[in-house]
């Protein structure tokens, strides 16, 4: 009942005028975000934040939370219209979702993927609401250990949960913990890394690195693939809408999986865009309809939303009660914390009341503006897609451009962001992730200093890591998620070897 | 260009830059110190796993060289990418020489009228445009300071 009391008193934070203005403002904002490429959830959050600076924490955090449903919504949108993914997670979306719109049901598919987002997003804001507190009161008697345990995971899922090649996925991560070691070194107060320049010395910042790699980077990518938008037009009316309402329920099972698929992808930090893919296969083989996904099947559109709202929604869980966010963009909002001054972990609940269940007020209130946000606006938001490419590529790296400057209102920061934006290019052709980079440039120095406690508390021994129950079935199921793709490659191997015999 | 010299080319240069975390670390002091651990303690070993990561992707890479003819990228990606990466440089020097203002305007409108076909008045408004609202947004409006130079000197900024 205490989490009923505290989320009542929340919503009274979240419903003043000014901030129910803001979370409108923050979904428009974000489904621009989530439609135009180049300009995705976790680099739009952070073009955005310096201009929150100003605003109190919870202001802050409700528009740029705001911004990050937004983008999430918004993604759906150029996929089942256009085609194109405005972000990665709404790619399983395009397979059912584009066949509809060909066959004059943009209408449906678009109303069915909201409502499912909408759907994915309440249950895991439901499942934040109650399990947040208790994850956060059980991380109080975190030590160091327990801590560098926790980051072991977060990292080593990374490795067990992608797609590539485990070497590449590991070589990212480490160049991002190099980058982030960048500068002055906290605990013995040494230069570290920067080679006498002293424009390093406070090393790099991540939304500089944020902004490179998914803005600039992005736009080099739709610019090589020579995008130009030719799409379906979507009318969107209330009867259109009520006729999907009446055909939604009938995939109860499918939403309930994917809220499951969700919620626990972005817990652990899969994040939204494999939930997304893994909620749309299990689907195809349990749905009785498998056979026809692909063709325009409304289910096939019901299951990768759910989940990536779900998972996307359930990556702030670990960011706010243990500050270790669970994809880029909750990385971004991790840095927008620290930079108004607030330290995410489990204190958090204690110390501020009004902004952490704020927060969750406005996750619920944000939702429900974002469904009426879209719902009503598509056509606009779709007309925004049609503005041709040359005139949205300068202007996003304008856009880019400024972010980057505002962020320390440094010049060098212009420049590396163009490097960056190199970088991250050649990155994704490599098949380099870039998630993990940018979260071990967030996560570097904390990661480092509960290394460090932790050694000094064991005196150099890494048999801290395993010294009770707790910390010792972290560390071991982060070593299991690490060397997941050898175990299950030999999982395979001996299967097949027994099929055989 | 072909995708798996790229690869090699990009693990080699990741493996200089762990080399060089290692080397530096270690002349940092990478070992226990008197109060604990040293400053290069950490990323000694981050710039150990890049190394040994590079190495092998680089000798996967290397033994599918003949096998894989997967294309990087064609003469004419390169050249559109290039079509928004040089003039993007440039725009950051003009950023830097005479504030982000003018940069901005000339950056869209020269972007439009070449690239795009546009007609020389529609680019000319709609790259002033962009420069006009950032500019009443940022320095009037949320009061945040962004690079200037002669122009806005001549208004008063």
């Amino acid at each position: 009942m205490e989490e009923i009391n505290a989320l009542l008193h929340g919503f009274s934070v979240a419903l003043t005028p000014q901030n129910v203005m803001l979370m409108f403002l923050g979904i428009t904002l974000g489904v621009i975000i989530g439609v135009l490429p180049g300009l995705g959830g976790a680099n739009g959050v952070a073009i955005l934040l310096p201009l929150t600076f100003s605003m109190s924490p919870t202001s802050a955090i409700i528009m740029l939370s705001c911004i990050y449903w937004g983008a999430l919504f918004g993604g759906a949108i150029t996929s089942v219209l256009f085609n194109i993914p405005g972000e990665p997670w709404s790619v399983a979306t395009t397979f059912d979702g584009y066949p509809m719109a060909q066959q004059g049901r943009a209408g449906e598919a678009l109303t069915g993927a909201f409502t499912s987002s909408f759907v994915g997003a309440l249950v895991a804001v439901l499942m934040f609401t109650f399990l947040a507190p208790l994850v956060a009161s059980f991380a109080l008697q975190f030590g160091p250990p327990e801590f560098f345990s926790v980051y072991l995971l977060t990292f080593c899922s990374f490795v067990g949960t992608g797609k590539g090649n485990p070497f590449k996925i590991v070589a990212a991560m480490m160049l991002g913990f190099a980058m982030a070691a960048v500068g002055i070194d906290i605990v013995t107060g040494q230069l570290r890394l920067t080679f006498g320049f002293t424009e390093l010395l406070s090393g790099f910042h991540f939304l500089v690195a944020v902004i490179g790699l998914f803005g600039v980077g992005e736009i080099l990518l739709s610019m090589e693939e020579g995008l130009s938008f030719s799409g379906h037009t979507a009318k969107i009316n209330p009867k259109i809408v009520l006729e999907t309402w009446k055909k939604l329920p009938r995939y109860w099972a499918t939403s309930i999986r994917s809220c499951i698929i969700g919620c626990w992808m972005g817990i652990i930090p899969g994040g939204a865009t494999p939930a997304s893919f893994m909620s749309y296969g299990v689907a195809r083989k349990v749905s009785k309809d498998g056979h026809k996904f692909g063709t325009g099947q409304l289910e096939g559109v019901v299951a990768p939303e759910t989940a990536a709202h779900a998972a996307g929604t359930s990556a702030l869980l670990p960011m706010i009660t243990l500050g270790i966010p669970g994809s880029p963009t909750a990385a971004v909002l991790l840095g927008g914390l620290l930079i108004w001054g607030l330290q995410p972990g489990p204190l958090l609940f204690v110390e501020q009341k009004d902004f952490v269940w704020g927060l969750i007020a406005s996750m619920y209130l944000g939702n429900i503006a974002g469904l009426i946000v879209v719902l009503t606006m598509v056509p606009l938001f779709a007309a925004i897609l049609r503005v041709p490419f040359p005139i949205i590529a300068p202007v996003i790296v304008v856009i880019c451009a400024i972010g980057a400057f505002t962020v320390k209102n440094n010049m060098l920061d212009v420049w590396l962001m163009i490097v960056f934006g190199v970088v991250g290019y050649l990155f994704k052709k490599l098949d380099y992730p870039l998630a993990p980079m940018v979260l071990a440039l967030v996560l570097g120095d904390s990661a480092e200093s509960a290394f460090r406690q932790s050694m000094l508390i064991s005196q150099g021994d890494m048999g801290v890591f395993f010294s009770n129950w707790l910390v010792g079935s972290l560390t071991g199921l982060a070593l299991i998620a690490l060397f997941w793709p050898l175990i299950s490659a030999t999982l395979g191997r001996l299967r097949l070897a027994a099929r055989r015999s | 260009m072909r995708s798996v010299p790229v690869d090699l080319v990009v693990a080699a240069i990741i493996f200089f830059l762990g080399a060089l975390v290692v080397w530096e670390s270690h002349q940092l002091g990478s070992s226990w110190g008197s109060d604990g651990p040293q400053a290069g303690y950490f990323p000694f070993y981050i710039g150990s796993f890049i190394c040994v990561c590079c190495i092998v992707v680089f000798v996967q890479a290397l033994m599918q060289l003949k096998s894989d003819r997967k294309v990087f990228v064609t003469a004419g990606q390169l050249k559109k990418v290039m079509v928004i990466l040089l003039p993007s440089t440039a725009y950051v020097l003009g950023i830097q020489l005479i504030g982000i203002y003018v940069p901005s305007a000339l950056f869209i409108g020269l972007f439009m009228r070449f690239v795009g076909k546009y007609g020389w008045l529609r680019s000319a408004v709609v790259g002033g445009a962009v420069s006009i609202i950032s500019f009443v947004l940022f320095e009037i409006w949320f009061k945040i300071p962004l690079p200037k130079g002669p122009l806005e000197r001549l208004f008063g900024f």
